[in-house]
């Protein structure tokens, strides 16, 4: 799961899709995932690092994750070319 | 370091389509009290869910209804109609109040004896009455209201019977220029049924005549087909002093005012588009003052309405079950109240709000209750914060018909409560168990055991 690296995100939570022109608002901790996404991270080390920041248990988070990257597909805002490979 | 507040990761796509004309605020104000009781703390001590009635709104929206009458009509009285919530708790707030009792059923009817009201001070309505029970409310010198002409037969024999005559009242049905028209019930004012079933009460001699009684339809929008109801009424009354010399005691516009809710299909809150009670009572008394009658003998005027009166009392505390996504992307909420609590969610849009306060992110979200049936839907499409399983939501204007068209099916019914208006919640219908709805089934000794 990568994400589509020439999104355009705000620090309020505005992001922008260039490919698209589709726009969305992100909540902060949404945008800190998509951040991470952005950096390469991978599910675990995103987890980790949320883990650590809020209080969450890893059952939640992990459900929350896959529901969001399901979401975040669904806007097509993954990674063409590495969705194709999966 | 301290943790930051967990919030689901939340998304949505930015439509900038035409802004609605009909656009509302779709933030939900949390409700984390109701009537200065904390949500978490009825949780706590009586479960979830939880019905919780504000005996504070019952007094409150009952003398604004009883101020609007009566500051436009000198002689107003107010029945309360049972079947709307029949709770002994929350009948007897309304017969503090001054109200009287308006029964549907012989069950009905022996309720409002064990709370004590004045025999003469009920209203026996509904088309089901079996003889015994025309005998015992006839005896007792409740107002009996007769639907048809079976029960009028009925009744005029039973008469020869009895110690005292029965005191009746016809129930009329009529046009009011509102669909639908309720002519199932009572006699039609239009095509002479009505004065029928009067010139037969008159001439039998055996009944006393008291009252005129009509009940134009439920959650009536219009008002004014009130003030049509009430002329037809007035014209009826003032039609028996000129044939018989008989001055009816009382009219009684029945009830249908609708509450604040919101009917589905609407565009704009109930609260702030549905009549008040002003603008009922101006219809209804307008006529009547009209109509004919002398200043010294207006008749009593008596209203039946239950839903106006106790709707806004209501509320329903519920716990997230779960929430989930459907195949189209769209958020689902299970909670644990479903339809077999809520049985006006098949035509409200009841307001929900959450019982916690959230961040300004809301996703529109369709609301189910526990129940494995489809129908079970509490909302289909609402604006709601990221709930997480275990959030608590107050679902609003729950009070009527809830607590009596409620049903056993699947689950059991929960707790009921009463907050008093000094703050403190009573408990006034025990949560049902396993035994409480066994202790009605019986086996068949060959049936009983598996081999």
């Amino acid at each position: 799961m990568k994400i589509n690296e020439n999104l355009a995100i705000s620090e309020s939570g505005f992001l922008f899709n260039p490919s698209t022109g589709e726009s969305f608002t992100v909540n902060p901790i949404g945008a800190e995932i998509i951040e991470l996404m952005k950096e390469g991270k991978t599910e675990a080390e995103i987890s980790e690092k949320i883990i650590k920041s809020y209080e969450v248990d890893i059952k939640t988070l992990q459900k929350d994750l896959h529901d969001f990257s399901e979401i975040l597909r669904h806007h097509q805002l993954l990674d063409q070319y590495e969705e194709t490979k999966n | 370091m301290e943790k930051k507040r967990y919030e689901r990761p939340h998304i949505v796509k930015l439509d900038s389509g035409m802004p609605g004309k009909f656009g509302m605020r779709n933030d939900s104000p949390p409700t984390t009290h109701i009537d200065g009781v904390a949500v978490t703390e009825l949780v706590e001590k009586y479960g979830s869910p939880l019905f919780v009635i504000s005996e504070h709104t019952i007094r409150s929206t009952y003398r604004k209804a009883y101020k609007a009458f009566s500051t436009r009509y000198p002689k107003v009285q107010f029945a309360w109609s049972y079947k709307t919530n029949y709770l002994p708790a929350v009948c007897n707030v309304f017969h503090q109040e001054g109200s009287w009792a308006e029964v549907v059923s012989g069950f009905e009817y022996d309720k409002a004896l064990a709370n004590g009201v004045d025999p003469g001070k009920i209203i026996f309505n509904g088309p089901g009455k079996t003889a015994s029970e025309l005998m015992k409310a006839a005896e007792n010198g409740s107002l009996i209201h007769i639907d048809h002409l079976d029960e009028l037969y009925l009744l005029t024999d039973l008469a020869g019977e009895m110690k005292r005559k029965p005191l009746v009242a016809i129930r009329v049905n009529m046009d009011t220029g509102i669909y639908p028209m309720w002519d199932r019930f009572g006699f039609n004012y239009e095509n002479g049924q009505a004065w029928d079933a009067l010139n037969k009460i008159m001439l039998s001699g055996k009944l006393e005549l008291v009252g005129l009684h009509t009940h134009i339809g439920t959650f009536i929008l219009g008002a004014n087909a009130y003030g049509v109801a009430a002329s037809k009424l007035a014209d009826l009354a003032l039609g028996l002093q000129q044939k018989f010399n008989h001055t009816i005691r009382y009219i009684d516009m029945g009830g249908g005012f609708a509450s604040k809710n919101t009917l589905k299909g609407s565009y704009l809150p109930g609260a702030d588009t549905n009549p008040t009670f002003d603008d009922y009572a101006e219809a209804i008394t307008t006529a009547l003052v009209n109509s004919g009658f002398k200043p010294e003998s207006l008749p009593l005027l008596i209203l039946e309405t239950g839903r106006a009166l106790i709707d806004e009392a209501g509320y329903i505390i519920t716990s997230v079950l779960a929430n989930k996504r459907l195949s189209t992307g769209r958020r689902a909420t299970i909670i644990d109240a479903g339809v077999n609590l809520l049985f006006t969610a098949f035509w409200y849009q009841h307001p929900v709000t959450p019982a916690q306060g959230f961040s300004q992110y809301r996703e529109e979200n369709t609301i189910y209750g526990p129940l494995c049936m489809n129908i079970d839907c509490v909302r289909e499409s609402i604006n709601l914060p990221l709930l997480n399983k275990g959030d608590k939501l107050v679902i609003h204007y729950t009070g009527a018909y809830n607590l009596t068209q409620w049903m056993q099916f699947i689950t059991l019914r929960p707790n009921v409560v009463i907050i008093d208006p000094d703050g403190t919640a009573h408990l006034i219908r025990q949560n049902e168990s396993n035994d409480s709805v066994s202790s009605l089934e019986k086996t068949p000794d060959y049936l009983i055991g598996i081999k």
